[in-house]
C-alpha cells in the first residue's frame, strides 16, 4: 500500500485551542476529523500538511441540537446524521444526500464537516504521485495545466460533495471560528467555482456548525446518481426542495452538484416554477433550464455528454419527488437500494 | 511415468458409491481463512527483512540514455540500489516471447515498465528515495492503439515481431470456407469491440526473497504458477533452479493475474542474495494495474454462413488483439481467440486470422477465460442476430447447432461429453425464457448464450512429455496422510480438491489429510493454477497416488484379516471385509500393518493429457482433455430517458461432469457470474492520451479501485444455479472444470437481453447507459440501431495454413506448412522424440516387465 508521509499530530480538546495551533502554523497545519478525504490525498502526496490538527476530541463538535431549526456540530458522523430522527423526518433531502455517501465503513469515520470541506475531485488529480508525474502533474498540485481544458485559466475540478447541494437546498448556514473570532454565513457563499479555491473558507478558520432553519412545512429531496450503488462519488447530485401553498410552489430551490467546482444553484430553473404548480409542462420546462445552466467537463466517470443529458432527468424526477409522485421504482433504480434499510 | 487415460466408462468402474465426493462440505481451509489466519505474502515478517520499492518508468516510450542513482543510494536507510544494468538476462513466460528484463536495461515500453529498485530498512524510505534517481530518458514514437502499430512499423516496440509492430500474425484454414459460405443460405457479417479489463484480486501482489542459511534462495510470492517462477528465476538470476526454492502462498485471488512471472519477484530474489537479508515488496493498487497481463482488447470480425434451419456452413473469424507492451502469454492468447468456437457448435469448414499488435501500455495475458470470452462475446452476438432474422427462437437455434460429443472438430479439437443440450434446456426451464422471450414490456428482456471451456491446456508451456501435475503421498503410523503437490491455493479450492481426492480413495475424512502445496521443494511439480487444469490434472494425479497406496494397505490387511484383497472396503475410516463388516481395521491399524510390511509408505501419482491428434503450426492451443459447457440466461431493465441498466436476475446451468464439492462449484460459478457482469457493464482497462502538442504522456486513465469500477453487491443479481452432472471419462470422479466456464456466457447473454429489452444491438463490452442512450438516437433517426465498431481495420493476415478437416480425410497436418517453420517444428519433434526414446530405454531398465503404466 501507499504509505503516509510523515507529520505532526495534534488533538486539541476546545475549537479555542484548534484555532490558535492553526493560527499559529499557516500554511503548514491541516484540519482532520475522520481523515477519510485527507488521509488519501496524503498517501498520494496532494496534500503533505507537516502538522495535522485533530478534531476527534472536541466536544462541542460532536452535538446535534435544536435551535430554530437543527444545529449540527461539524463533527457529528454522517452515521449518527443517517440515524437521527430529526434529519430524517423534517429534513429528507439532506438525509437522503447523507444516507448515499461513499459506503457505511465510510459514513462511521466521515463527518458532516468533513464532506462539506471535500476536496474537489478529478481524475487527473485523484492519482498518486507517480502517475501525476507521468503527465508532469496539473495544475491544481505541482503543475501549470489543467488537462480537462488545456487553455483553462483556472482548476475545473469538480466538486463532489453530496451533502453541500442538498444543504444549499434547505438554506443553511455554516459557523466559521478563528482565533480572530466567528462568522456565519449562508452556505452557498462558502462556495465559489474555482477547483482550487473553492471554499471561502480562510485558511486559519474551523467549520464549526451547519445551521438548518426549521423546515415549517418544506419538502426536500436529494438524487444522487454514481456508477455503483455504494462506494462512488456523484457525478451528479440533485437536491431540491419546495414550500406550497395549496398546489401552488411559493419557495423552492434547485441545486445541482458534481457539475461545477461548486454546487450549482438553478435559479433560473426555480424561479421558473414559483408561483405555479408542478405540472408535467412546467416540470420540463424547469429540467430543460437546469440542464443549460450544468457544464460537466470530462474528468469524472461516464462520459460528459451523456452526464449532461441525465440532468434534465434527474432534475424532472426530483421535482415529480417533492410534488409526491410515488417515485420508489426510479429511487431503487438508481439508488441499488432501498434508502430506508439504510442507517 | 505418465498416467494413461482409462477408456471412457473403465475409470469410473467401481466409483458408483462415492462417500464424500459429491457431497456438499466445508472447504478444508476454510477455518484459516475466515478466521483470518491464512497467511498470504504480504502477510510474512522476518528479522531484519528490508523493503523495497520499484521506479517505475513516467515515460511510455523511451531510450534509457542514462540512470544516476548516487543521491538515492546515499539516503539513510538505503541498502541498495539495482538497475536494468544488474540483470543482464532477459526472462518470459513463453519460450517464443523472453522479452522481458528484471529492471528494463536500454528501453522503456509502457508507464508503469520498472527501471529501478531502491531497497531500504524501511517502504517509506524507500519510496522517497525513488525520487532521488535521476533517469534520462530519450523519447521514441508512442503507439496506443493496435491500428497505429498496423501503421506504423518504426520504431519497433520489439524487435523479434512477426512483422513490424505486430508482435503475432497467424491464419488457419480447416476445409473449403468459401465453398461453405456459397453453400450458404445467408451469410452474418458483423464486429465487435471486447474492450480491456483486470483482475482485480483484492490482494495486490507482493513477494518475499530470502537467503537460506546454507546460502539457497527461497522466494514466497503471490503466485499462481511457482514451477514457472522457479524456471524463470533461475534463468533470470543463471542460478541451478535446485538451489532455488519458490514457495506459492495463498493467494488473495488471482484470476490469471497471478499466473505470469513479474519483475518484482526477481528483484526481490536478486535482492535478498546479494544483500544476505530477507526482501520484501508488496505492490500498491496502482502497481498491480501496470503489472496487468489481463484481458486483451480484441476488434473481431464474425462472419458466418447459415442455411435457413440455422445449419452453420462456415465460418471465419478474425481477431485484432492490443497486446501491449511485452510478449506475455500473447501467442496463446492470440490462437484462443480462435481456438473453441468449434467446441461449442458444429462448424464445417472454418478459418481463423489472428494478429496482436505490440502498443506502449501494460502487457495483456490471460484473465479468467483467457481470449476466448472476447470472441465468445462476437459468436453469441451473432448468433442471436441470425436467430432473429430466421425466425428461431435463440435457445432453439443453439439446440440444433450443439456440436455432438465424441467428435474431432474441424480444427482436431477432441470433444468428448457435451452437456451443453441439458444446460440450455435448464436455464430455458429456470428462468420461464418462453413466457419471457419478446413478451417483456418494453424496457425489459432476457438474452441467452452457450459457451465452453478447457479442463487444461493439452500442451504445456514448455513443450517436453513429462506430467503436467504430480502427486506424492507420505502415511505413517499415526495414520497420518499427507498429500504434496505443486498446485496453488489461489482461493478456488484446489488444496480441498487435492485432499478429497485422497480422502475418497482411502476412506478417510478430508480432514485426516494434510495439503502440502505450491512449494517447488516439497511437492512434485504442477504446472500451476491456470487454464482450468488443477482439478482435472492434480485430481488424477492425486488419485492414482491414492490408489497405489489403497493397494499397499489393502495386501497388509487382506493378509492380517485373512481374507481376500479384493473383498476390502476402505470407508468411514476403516479397511472392511464387504461381506463381514465387522471384519475390520481402523485405518490408523491399516497403515501400520502396511508399514510393517512394505516399511515407510509412501507413493506417487501423475498426470499427462492425452496427445492432441492436431498436428498443424498453431494446432497446440485449443486441445484438452475435456471441455465444460455452460449456458445462461440474463434478464436486464432499462430506463431508455437515460440508458440505465439493471441486471435483476441470472439463471446459469454448467456441465461439470461431476462436482467433487458442489459449495465449491456453485461459489466458482457465482464469482464467474459476478466477475462476468462486471466486464459487460463497467469494467475497463481505459488510458488517456494527452494532447500530443504538449505531452508525450499515455497513462491508465483511472488505476484505482475506486475509479476503476467493478460490482458491488448491490449490483450483483439474483442468481439461479444448476450443475448438469454427466460424469465424464476423464476427469476425477467425472469431474470437468467450473473456474472460467461459467463466465463466458454472461456477457453477450447481456447483450441479447438488451436487443430483447429495448430493440437495440450493443456490439462491444462494456455495455454502458451512454452506449444504449446512442443506440437508442440511432434508433429514433431511422438509422442502424446499433453501438459498436463501424468496421474492421485492414490487418496484413498471411496465406493461411490449410488443415483437410477430418471428415474430409484430414490427418491434422497441414497441407502448406511454411518449409522453415516445418523443420523448425520437425527439429522439435525430432528432439521430442529422441527424449521419448530415452525415457523408455530408462523405464524399460528400470522395470524389466516392461509395464506401460
Amino acid at each position: 500500500m501507499m504509505r503516509l508521509p510523515h507529520f505532526t499530530y495534534r488533538a486539541p480538546k476546545s475549537v479555542a485551542e484548534a484555532a490558535s495551533m492553526l493560527a499559529s502554523g499557516p500554511g503548514e497545519a491541516m484540519l482532520i476529523a475522520g481523515g477519510t478525504d485527507v488521509l488519501p490525498n496524503m498517501k498520494r502526496r496532494q496534500q503533505t500538511p507537516k502538522t495535522l490538527i485533530g478534531l476527534r476530541n472536541i466536544s462541542e463538535l460532536q452535538t446535534l441540537t435544536n435551535g430554530d431549526g437543527l444545529c449540527i456540530g461539524a463533527g457529528v458522523t454522517l452515521t449518527a446524521l443517517v440515524r437521527d430522527a430529526r434529519v430524517r423526518i423534517h429534513y429528507p433531502g439532506l438525509w437522503q444526500a447523507v444516507a448515499q455517501i461513499a459506503t457505511p465503513h465510510l459514513r462511521n469515520m466521515g463527518t458532516l464537516g468533513g464532506n462539506i470541506c471535500l476536496d474537489t475531485r478529478c481524475n487527473y488529480y485523484d492519482q498518486n504521485y507517480e502517475w501525476r508525474k507521468a503527465i508532469d502533474f496539473c495544475m491544481k498540485k505541482d503543475g501549470q495545466t489543467c488537462w480537462v481544458a488545456t487553455s483553462s485559466p483556472k482548476c475545473l475540478a469538480v466538486s463532489s460533495t453530496d451533502s453541500a447541494p442538498a444543504l444549499l437546498a434547505l438554506d443553511a448556514r455554516v459557523r466559521l471560528v478563528s482565533a480572530g473570532g466567528a462568522r456565519e454565513v449562508a452556505i452557498a457563499d462558502l462556495y465559489q467555482n474555482d477547483g482550487i479555491n473553492y471554499l471561502t473558507r480562510r485558511p486559519d478558520e474551523i467549520l464549526t456548525t451547519v445551521v438548518l432553519p426549521d423546515p415549517k412545512g418544506r419538502k426536500s429531496c436529494y438524487w444522487k446518481l454514481r456508477r455503483r450503488g455504494s462506494f462512488d462519488f456523484p457525478v451528479l447530485g440533485v437536491a431540491a426542495s419546495a414550500r406550497f401553498e395549496g398546489d401552488t410552489v411559493v419557495n423552492i430551490n434547485i441545486v445541482l452538484g458534481a457539475v461545477a467546482s461548486r454546487p450549482l444553484l438553478a435559479s433560473k430553473a426555480a424561479a421558473a416554477l414559483l408561483g405555479h404548480r408542478l405540472t408535467d409542462e412546467n416540470i420540463a420546462t424547469a429540467a430543460g433550464i437546469a440542464s443549460d445552466a450544468a457544464k460537466p467537463m470530462d474528468n469524472t466517470d461516464f462520459t460528459l455528454g451523456w452526464r449532461k443529458r441525465v440532468v434534465r432527468e434527474f432534475v424532472t424526477l426530483a421535482l415529480r419527488d417533492l410534488r409526491g409522485d410515488d417515485v420508489r421504482a426510479e429511487r431503487y433504480r438508481y439508488a441499488l437500494q432501498s434508502l430506508e434499510a439504510v442507517g | 511415468m505418465a498416467a494413461v487415460i482409462p477408456p471412457p466408462g473403465e475409470h469410473l468402474h467401481d466409483r458408483k458409491n462415492l462417500q464424500l465426493i459429491g457431497k456438499a462440505r466445508r472447504r478444508v481451509d476454510g477455518r484459516a481463512k475466515v478466521t483470518g489466519q491464512t497467511k498470504f505474502a504480504d502477510d510474512l515478517q522476518f528479522p531484519r527483512m528490508a523493503h523495497c520499492k520499484l521506479l517505475r518508468s513516467r515515460v511510455p516510450h523511451a531510450i534509457i540514455k542514462n540512470i544516476d542513482a548516487t543521491r538515492a543510494a546515499a539516503r539513510p536507510g538505503v541498502l541498495l540500489v539495482l538497475t536494468g544494468r544488474d540483470f543482464p538476462i532477459p526472462y518470459g513466460i513463453l519460450p517464443v516471447s523472453h522479452d522481458e528484463f528484471p529492471l528494463c536495461n536500454d528501453r522503456v515500453r509502457f508507464v508503469g515498465d520498472p527501471v529501478a529498485a531502491v531497497i531500504a530498512t524501511d517502504p517509506l524510505i524507500a519510496f522517497e528515495a525513488l525520487d532521488d534517481i535521476d533517469v534520462e530518458y530519450e523519447p521514441l514514437r508512442t503507439f496506443s492503439d493496435p491500428e497505429d502499430s498496423i501503421q506504423h512499423s518504426e520504431p519497433r516496440i520489439h524487435e523479434y515481431a512477426d512483422k513490424g509492430n505486430l508482435h503475432k500474425l497467424v491464419s488457419l484454414q480447416f476445409g473449403d470456407v468459401a465453398g461453405g459460405f456459397a453453400d450458404a443460405d445467408h451469410v452474418f457479417d458483423d464486429v465487435f469491440f471486447y474492450q480491456g479489463n483486470t483482475h482485480l484480486p483484492i490482494e495486490t501482489h507482493a513477494t518475499v526473497g530470502t537467503k537460506d542459511p546454507d546460502g539457497k534462495l527461497t522466494v514466497y510470492s503471490s503466485t499462481q504458477c511457482p514451477h514457472y517462477l522457479h524456471k524463470a528465476t533461475a534463468k533470470a538470476l543463471d542460478m541451478d533452479p535446485a538451489h532455488i526454492r519458490i514457495i506459492a502462498c495463498s493467494n488473495g485471488g488471482g484470476f490469471g493475474g497471478k499466473s505470469d512471472v513479474f519483475n518484482h519477484e526477481i528483484v526481490v530474489a536478486r535482492a535478498a542474495l546479494m544483500l544476505d537479508r530477507p526482501v520484501k515488496i508488496c505492490l500498491t493498487r496502482e502497481e498491480v494495474f501496470y503489472c496487468h497481463r489481463g484481458r486483451h482488447p480484441v476488434t473481431m470480425r464474425f462472419k458466418t454462413g447459415v442455411k435457413n434451419d440455422g445449419t452453420i456452413t462456415a465460418l471465419h473469424v478474425q481477431s485484432l488483439l492490443d497486446g501491449g507492451a511485452y510478449g506475455s502469454y500473447g501467442v496463446a492468447s492470440t490462437f484462443y481467440t480462435g481456438a473453441l468456437q468449434t467446441v461449442t457448435y458444429h462448424i464445417p469448414k472454418y478459418r481463423f486470422d489472428g494478429c496482436r499488435a505490440f502498443t506502449n501500455k501494460p502487457p495483456c495475458g490471460p484473465k479468467r477465460g483467457h481470449g476466448t470470452p472476447q470472441s465468445r462475446f462476437g459468436q453469441e452476438i451473432q448468433l442471436d442476430k441470425i436467430a432473429v432474422k430466421l425466425g428461431i427462437d435463440p435457445a432453439e437455434l443453439r439446440l440444433r447447432i450443439i456440436e455432438q460429443p465424441n467428435t474431432l472438430t474441424a480444427n482436431f479439437l477432441t470433444v468428448r461429453t457435451i452437456g451443453l443440450r441439458e444446460c440450455v434446456e435448464r436455464v430455458v426451464r429456470m428462468s420461464d425464457w418462453k413466457n419471457k422471450y419478446k413478451k417483456m414490456p418494453h424496457g425489459r428482456g432476457v438474452g441467452i448464450a452457450c459457451s465452453s471451456y478447457l479442463c487444461g491446456a493439452g500442451l504445456s508451456i514448455n513443450w517436453n512429455e513429462m506430467p503436467q501435475s504430480g502427486v506424492q503421498l507420505n502415511l505413517d503410523r499415526s495414520g497420518r496422510v499427507t498429500a504434496f503437490c505443486g498446485a496453488t491455493e489461489i482461493g478456488q479450492g484446489s488444496d480441498d480438491v487435492l485432499v478429497a481426492c485422497v480422502a475418497e480413495i482411502l476412506g478417510i475424512d478430508p480432514h485426516d489429510v494434510r495439503p502440502v502445496t505450491g512449494d517447488t521443494d516439497l511437492g512434485p511439480v504442477d504446472l500451476g493454477s491456470y487454464s482450468s487444469r488443477v482439478t482435472l490434472m492434480m485430481g488424477n494425479a492425486a488419485i492414482q497416488a491414492a490408489e497405489r497406496a489403497r493397494d499397499l494397505l489393502a495386501i497388509a490387511v487382506a493378509k492380517k484379516l485373512e481374507i481376500p484383497k479384493e473383498r476390502l472396503v476402505f470407508a468411514n475410516r476403516k479397511v472392511f471385509d464387504c461381506e463381514n463388516p465387522l471384519k475390520a481395521l481402523s485405518f490408523r491399524d491399516a497403515v501400520c500393518a502396511a508399514e510393517t510390511m512394505h516399511g515407510t509408505i509412501g507413493t506417487v501419482g501423475s498426470y499427462s493429457p492425452p496427445k492432441s491428434p492436431a498436428k498443424f503450426k498453431g494446432g497446440g492451443v485449443g486441445p484438452s482433455p475435456t471441455y465444460s459447457y455452460s449456458a445462461a440466461v440474463v434478464e436486464v431493465e432499462i430506463d431508455p430517458r437515460t440508458g440505465w441498466l439493471r441486471v435483476p436476475r441470472v439463471w446459469m446451468a454448467h456441465d461439470i461432469g461431476r462436482a467433487l464439492n458442489p459449495t465449491l462449484a456453485i461459489g466458482q460459478v457465482q464469482g464467474s457470474i459476478y466477475m462476468g457482469l462486471g466486464e459487460a457493464l463497467m469494467e475497463e482497462q481505459e488510458f488517456r492520451r494527452l494532447p500530443e502538442r504538449l505531452s508525450n504522456a499515455l497513462v491508465h486513465k483511472f488505476p484505482s479501485m475506486l475509479e476503476y469500477k467493478s460490482p458491488t453487491t448491490l449490483e450483483t443479481p439474483e442468481m439461479y444455479i444448476e450443475l448438469v452432472e454427466d460424469p465424464d471419462p476423464t476427469g476425477p470422479f467425472g469431474a470437468k472444470e467450473v473456474g472460467q466456464g461459467p463466465l463466458l456466457p454472461i456477457m453477450p447473454a447481456v447483450a441479447n437481453a438488451v436487443f430483447d429489452a429495448i430493440g437495440v444491438r450493443i456490439d462491444e463490452v462494456p455495455i454502458t447507459p451512454e452506449k444504449i442512450l446512442k443506440a437508442l438516437d440511432a434508433k429514433a433517426k431511422g438509422k442502424d440501431p446499433r453501438f459498436g465498431p463501424a468496421s474492421f481495420p485492414s490487418v496484413p493476415y498471411p496465406e493461411p495454413i490449410i488443415v483437410t478437416p477430418p471428415w474430409e480425410g484430414g490427418d491434422g497436418r497441414a497441407a502448406n506448412e511454411p518449409e522453415k517453420k516445418h523443420r523448425t517444428e520437425q527439429n522439435q519433434g525430432a528432439r521430442n522424440a529422441a527424449w521419448h526414446d530415452a525415457q523408455k530405454l530408462m523405464n524399460e531398465k528400470s522395470n524389466p516387465e516392461g509395464a506401460s503404466r
